[in-house]
């Protein structure tokens, strides 16, 4: 029992790792009040860059600079449209993500040495393998949390760091502001546009290092969609967390968890049926996501950013 | 001029766009001189490098231009989705003049039966499914055969009594009697052994196919086998030090000798013969079902971990079933619970064969229904 309690909560972090950075990286970026549907497109181009980087240098960390560039270019592309040009987000993100999606597949048909025919797909690079940290590691089910990769580690440092920043310093309430209500942010001497560029770029990065490390580290190497549509997933454990970094971490690991669970269950040879139990993160994301919204308006604090997705002109009302 | 900029930061933005989108990218000749060329188009469902299914599909398109040469003309189309833009598609070829259309996955079944009433001169033939018209042919191999044969190769490998792991993609027919055959191998050799299954509902989901298989690996199984296209769970076997048995192409030149080998398919010499047949003005509509004998279905090469004694085994088995004295299905089966489902003596129709819904006796797992 308590071997199989440490294997799934290993696995769940595992799986939720890549999960949590893009779901903090969304979180902010939205708290600016500019919404990115791009997500799945630069989550599979900081994939793909990362693993090509890494198989032609063996450098894990020039791996993770190059997505993270990756993720810059993308989202300045996004941050261009929709904040100075104020087109609308929704088309922005979704052609980011279109584009972000065959733009990866191609180029993972374009990189690869000749002797594999120009293919990323099948090729074997480094990668990021666990890190047992000393005596606790060595814990019984919590030394699961202690034998995990480094971008893993990250996380546990990230999730305080992006709760305190957020709501605990000037800059975080400066981001909380625009996000809400951009012109009285400008009124108080705020650069909204500049504030809105730094969290999308920022959020665009830390979405990219979430590819990464799936390409990196979950499963190493580049197979075509290795996403799988966890992008999509991202943008749901957004509203589940409430725009609060610290909540993040609940829906990784409640989605990633079920999965392994799940898979787990099977295992043990249930009757359960089998398409049932693969629903089963999806259904519960949606249905805890649907109570936390109904609890949260009862309570009058529904957390969107009231300006999420609509852009913002200086003398506009 | 704010408007100009933006018009044309949008062009800018939506050319690639366009050129990527979907990843449907179309390759081979143009079709220009040689009007005379028979042209065979192929429309895939992944990539011709995924290592799996739609390599060896590949594979068998470039043997038709090896064979035939100058007769024919082939190109394909990556990466198309199954549903209504899989008709689009196939009708596409088949205005463009294509003379042969290969559709290979399931998926395209209905979308090819509508296109093909609508162009009647032209041949159509589908992969896996169980439709046909005049002008559309099915084609399928019967992988059970060579499954049975790795299963005889991961029964040996495993301690007597010892449990396999099994990464299956959707309780269908296919992946069932995938299921079974491989079992009946395993427990031929090695008759208190049990296979566990774990379904992912995928065809193509790395990361989904690596948590499937490290939670078969983490119940405590002995040996990795699988029927998606992607080769996570061999890696993930390979990482825990274990060994694995592949699937669709011969997974091991990608993953290593830690993969004892693969039941492939080998469609080049079916897909040359249909070709020919085309243009002789011989062909019929058809539902191929081929197996081992015709070579449509086979087992990769071995690792060098495999022991002289078990090449022999499968050597012999593998004879019986060529020369038709005995095939995987023969009675006595029995199902999950014990009973008889094929009795002794009697053999499954293809029929039952190609409707199978029921598990059998050491498979730990359920069909969900």
């Amino acid at each position: 029992m308590i071997a199989l309690l440490a294997s799934i909560l290993a696995i769940t972090l595992r799986a939720g790792t890549s999960l949590i950075y893009a779901t903090i990286g969304e979180i902010y970026t939205e708290r600016s009040g500019i919404l990115n549907l791009g997500l799945e497109g630069m989550m599979l181009m900081g994939a793909v860059s990362a693993f090509a980087t890494v198989y032609y240098t063996g450098s894990l960390l020039l791996a993770l600079l190059v997505a993270m560039l990756t993720g810059i270019i993308l989202s300045s592309i996004h941050a261009f449209l929709s904040i100075t040009m104020r087109a609308n987000q929704v088309v922005s993100g979704l052609s980011i993500t279109l584009f972000g999606t065959g733009f990866a597949s191609f180029l993972g048909q374009r990189l690869g040495p000749e002797s594999n025919g120009h293919y990323l797909i099948g090729l074997i690079g480094n990668k990021f393998t666990p890190v047992k940290i000393p005596f606790l590691s060595d814990l019984p089910v919590l030394g699961a949390l202690f034998n995990q990769d480094i971008l893993t580690y990250i996380v546990y440092l990230i999730i305080p760091a992006a709760w305190f920043f957020m709501y605990k310093t000037r800059a975080g309430l400066n981001l909380r502001a625009v996000g809400e209500s951009p012109q009285t942010a400008d009124a108080m001497g705020i650069n909204v546009f500049k504030v809105r560029y730094i969290y999308t770029i920022l959020g665009g990065t830390l979405v990219a290092l979430g590819g990464a490390h799936l390409s990196l580290s979950y499963a190493p190497g580049w197979t075509d969609n290795i996403t799988g549509g966890r992008g999509w997933i991202v943008i749901a454990l957004v509203i589940f967390s409430m725009w609060n970094p610290s909540r993040a971490i609940w829906g990784a690991l409640l989605f990633g968890g079920i999965n392994a669970i799940q898979f787990r269950l099977q295992a043990t040879g249930t009757t359960i049926s089998a398409p049932l139990l693969n629903m089963l993160p999806y259904i519960v994301t949606i249905v805890v996501l649907v109570l936390m919204t109904w609890v949260e308006t009862m309570n009058k604090k529904v957390g969107a950013p009231a300006a999420l997705a609509v852009p913002y002109m200086r003398g506009e009302k | 001029m704010k408007k100009a900029l933006v018009v044309f930061i949008a062009v800018l933005f939506i050319l690639p766009v366009a050129l990527f989108a979907g990843g449907a990218k179309e390759q081979g000749a143009a079709a220009s001189g040689g009007a005379e060329k028979f042209k065979v188009a192929f429309i895939y469902i992944g990539l011709p490098g995924d290592l799996g299914w739609t390599f060896e599909q590949d594979q068998g398109r470039k043997m038709i231009e090896e064979q035939l040469g100058d007769k024919v003309e082939t190109t394909f189309v990556e990466n198309v989705p199954e549903g209504p833009d899989a008709s689009r598609i196939i009708r596409q070829y088949a205005q463009k003049g294509y003379n042969m259309i290969f559709a290979t996955s399931f998926g395209y079944m209905d979308p090819m039966v509508e296109v093909a009433a609508e162009f009647p001169n032209v041949y159509f033939e589908h992969c896996s499914g169980y439709k046909t018209a005049d002008n559309m042919a099915t084609y399928f191999g019967r992988m059970y055969q060579a499954r049975y044969l790795s299963g005889l190769v991961a029964g040996k490998a495993i301690g007597q009594g010892e449990s396999i792991g099994y990464v299956a993609a959707f309780p269908i027919p296919e992946v069932v009697r995938g299921i079974n055959a491989f079992t009946i191998g395993v427990r031929k050799v090695n008759p208190t052994a049990t296979v566990k299954v774990v379904w992912t509902n995928t065809w193509y989901d790395p990361v989904k196919e690596r948590e499937a298989a490290v939670a078969l690996l983490d119940s405590g199984v002995k040996l990795i086998a699988q029927h998606q296209d992607t080769t996570e769970p061999q890696k993930a076997a390979q990482e825990r030090g274990l060994v694995s048995v592949g699937y669709d192409s011969d997974m091991g030149k990608f993953v290593g000798d830690s993969v004892l080998v693969s039941p492939k398919w080998h469609w080049g010499s079916y897909f040359v013969k249909t070709v020919q047949d085309a243009i002789n003005g011989t062909w019929k509509t058809h539902s191929y079902w081929g197996g081992l004998k015709d070579g449509v279905v086979q087992l990769s090469d071995f690792s060098p971990k495999v022991s002289q004694e078990v090449k022999d085994l499968v050597g012999a088995e593998q004879k019986k079933i060529i020369d038709g004295s005995w095939d995987v299905f023969w009675g006595p089966v029995k199902g999950q619970d014990g009973k008889v489902v094929v009795a002794d003596g009697s053999k499954m129709a293809d029929g039952d064969m190609l409707g199978m819904n029921f598990l059998v006796e050491g498979v730990v797992g359920s069909l969900g229904n």
